[in-house]
């Protein structure tokens, strides 16, 4: 399944409860607020290089590049374009917008 | 399997429905939203799963007086869920005891479920909502 988190890290909970529900092999796309989570020498990266063990991480590229973050991604994230966000919810049978 | 009830012959099948609850009743409108979507759901005979995690846990604590504040107490209808078939009710765990809370001090019958069991029971739903 895809877990979709839109909200910074620093804000709410949603990342971290979202990562203690999220079984192996899931998916997780942060978008909007939720890219902070992506970027290296924030207080979440940790929390972030623990999930890419067991999940895959990906990161919407175009909100990296509104914030100005781009070059900050976190190795392991993978970067995702609109087309890709829609190819994540096509390839996996459940979504689930954390709010 | 034979003893699986049939779907009927017309009309679309049935759907494996969570509603994710995560915020406090009142300084938002989502633990209402969410349960006026929960009701139409299931009118429409599909299969409801409510979770509860986070904040979302106050929304089923006991003893809710709501005159001070001039908005509607909704509390009582998780009481009535049951008549609607919505049985299933679940708990996390770890946000029951972050906020001190334990089965005792909510409204109705719920299943208290770890991180794990709730992560598998998402997993097997067909739609997730948010509130």
């Amino acid at each position: 399944m895809l877990h979709i988190v839109n909200k910074s890290p620093f804000q709410t909970s949603t990342l971290d409860t979202c990562l203690r529900m999220a079984q192996a092999g899931n998916a997780l796309l942060l978008i909007e607020d939720g890219i902070y989570a992506a970027t290296a020498g924030s207080a979440a990266e940790a929390r972030i290089r623990q999930a890419c063990t067991k999940l895959k991480v990906y990161a919407l590229q175009p909100d990296m590049d509104a914030r100005g973050v781009t070059g900050k991604l976190i190795e392991g994230v993978t970067p995702v374009d609109y087309a890709g966000f829609v190819d994540l919810t096509v390839e996996h049978s459940t979504s689930h917008s954390w709010l | 399997m034979s003893e699986q009830q049939a779907t009927p012959a017309v009309g679309p099948k049935v759907k494996k429905f969570m509603f994710v609850n995560r915020k406090a009743p009142y300084g938002t409108i989502y633990a209402l939203e969410s349960l006026e979507v929960v009701l139409i759901t299931a009118t429409f005979d599909q299969d409801v799963s409510l979770v509860f995690m986070d904040d979302g846990v106050y929304e089923l604590v006991k003893g809710q007086q709501t005159k001070g504040i001039g908005i509607k107490n909704f509390s009582p209808s998780y009481r009535a869920l049951d008549g609607y078939d919505v049985e299933k009710l679940y708990v996390d765990q770890d946000s029951l005891a972050q906020r001190g809370l334990t089965e005792k001090d909510l409204l109705v019958p719920v299943e208290v479920l770890d991180a794990q069991q709730m992560g598998q029971l998402m997993q097997q739903q067909d739609v997730i909502l948010s509130f």
